[in-house]
């Protein structure tokens, strides 16, 4: 943990501290999706504050060592393509293309209403790493480096 | 009425923002106060008086609630805002890049 | 009724709060009046029963401020001396949108008054989420069961924005010196 990059010794600990605190805060609301407001965007978005509160706290480099961000850009690039997925099933099942064919089960229980839940899931992890990649690539560009293509 | 026209004027304060503006920022800004003003007037159409949020509970599941289809198309508007905005700011990036500056009566050729 | 006067002060709050962050000269304290702009959004969807709206629209809103400080604070930027495009120009817009604001008021006097929809379909929804679908936030089920196409088209369209991103500012997986052009 250099000193030089970054914030402050204070907001480092703290923001390890509190880092599993904001994940499972995004994954509670995206799994409680069909039950109490939030959903999948909601606890997506949650997630990529998660993720960038590592970025601005420690600083580019060392971010960079801790996350690989190849695999991060190819789980978000998966997302439509499992939605895809999810909806073929559907259509294997001899109905129409996203039908809800998973099993449903009582009101207000945790695995009820068929794939909402599957889909909650895929659409939270693909929005919070859309946007957390998007600021991601955005700082990249450094102004004092001069003109690049 | 009063209402509707209240959020009516507030989208024609960001048109008339987004057009007579030469900063490529405040024209970036202007957009998004465009977005906020037609997502709350959906908001708006599907409100009933003294109606509850659409959401079930276990003492209450026949009360009358407020139309939930604004709601889902709202949901769907807010986010693809953001993956504009995101992709204006990049656009505004680049041509910072190129000319120097930000004022659109400076940016005339296409360049590559 | 309550909800109409906290209606008209939020809205007439929006308005003001949106002509004084695009007449500010500063980048930084305009952004941050946009910011304002759009809790008050969050704080009218809490108001009209909507808390998956309000939850969304905060959390996105926080983001975009983000994504906006980070593209522009750090440029060398200059202070433009006339900040509209000429006088004639602004006084005929503003006329012309006046002129509109004007004859929209018949128009909306045709719609239903405020606090009554008409629940042509959403009344089936409404009825039925709770036996067909068997989830709790209705919400939930108009986008992710009954309008599930939808949603897989915006997922589409929030894919393409970010790779439109992502190729604007060519980032590349391996930094090579001396790259194309």
């Amino acid at each position: 943990m250099s000193e030089k990059q970054g914030l402050t010794v204070i907001v480092k600990t703290v923001t390890r501290a509190i880092l599993p605190v904001i994940f499972l805060y995004g994954f509670y609301i995206i799994l409680h999706g069909h039950l109490s407001p939030g959903g999948g965007f909601g606890g997506g978005v949650v997630l990529a504050l998660a993720f960038l509160s590592v970025m601005l706290a420690y600083g580019r480099p060392t971010a960079q060592k801790w996350l690989n961000i190849r695999i991060l850009h190819d789980v978000e690039s998966s997302g439509p393509l499992l939605f895809l997925a999810v909806g073929l099933l559907g259509l294997a099942a001899g109905g129409a293309f996203l039908l809800n064919v998973l099993g449903k089960g009582r009101l207000f229980n945790l695995w009820s209403s068929g794939f909402i839940l599957p889909l909650n899931i895929i659409i939270g992890v693909k929005v919070g790493l859309s946007l957390f990649l998007a600021v991601w690539a955005l700082t990249e560009w450094d102004p004092e480096k001069g003109d690049d293509t | 009425m009063i209402i509707y026209l209240l959020c009516f004027a507030l989208f024609l304060v960001g048109l008339y923002e987004l057009m007579t503006k030469r900063d490529l920022i405040k024209i970036i800004l202007a957009s998004g106060i465009m977005g906020y003003a037609v997502n709350l007037m959906l908001v708006l159409f599907g409100y009933r008086r003294g109606a509850v949020y659409p959401i079930l509970e276990k003492g209450r599941e026949a009360a009358a609630m407020v139309d939930p289809l604004p709601q889902a198309l709202v949901l769907t508007s807010i986010v693809i805002e953001l993956g504009t905005t995101a992709m204006l700011a990049a656009l505004a990036i680049r041509l910072f890049n190129k000319y120097k500056t930000f004022d659109i009566t400076k940016i005339r050729r296409l360049r590559g | 009724m309550p909800v109409d006067i906290w209606l008209i002060f939020l809205l007439s709050f929006m308005i003001l709060g949106s002509i004084v962050a695009l007449e500010i000269k500063d980048i930084l304290s305009s952004i941050v009046a946009i910011g304002v702009v759009g809790l008050a959004v969050s704080t009218a969807f809490l108001i009209l029963q909507a808390p998956d709206l309000a939850i969304v629209q905060f959390l996105f809103e926080i983001f975009a401020l983000i994504i906006l400080v980070r593209a522009f604070i750090r440029k060398d930027y200059h202070q433009l001396e006339p900040a509209r495009l000429g006088r004639l120009t602004a006084a005929l817009t503003a006329l012309t949108l006046i002129a509109v604001f004007a004859f929209s008021v018949h128009a909306f006097k045709g719609l239903p008054e405020f606090g009554r929809p008409t629940l042509a379909t959403a009344q089936y929804y409404l009825d039925h989420a709770g036996q067909q679908v068997k989830s709790a936030n209705i919400v939930s089920a108009v986008v992710l069961d009954y309008r599930a196409y939808d949603t897989l088209g915006e997922v589409t369209v929030l894919f393409t924005a970010i790779l439109g991103t992502f190729t604007i500012l060519r980032v590349r997986k391996a930094k090579k010196e001396g790259g194309e052009k």
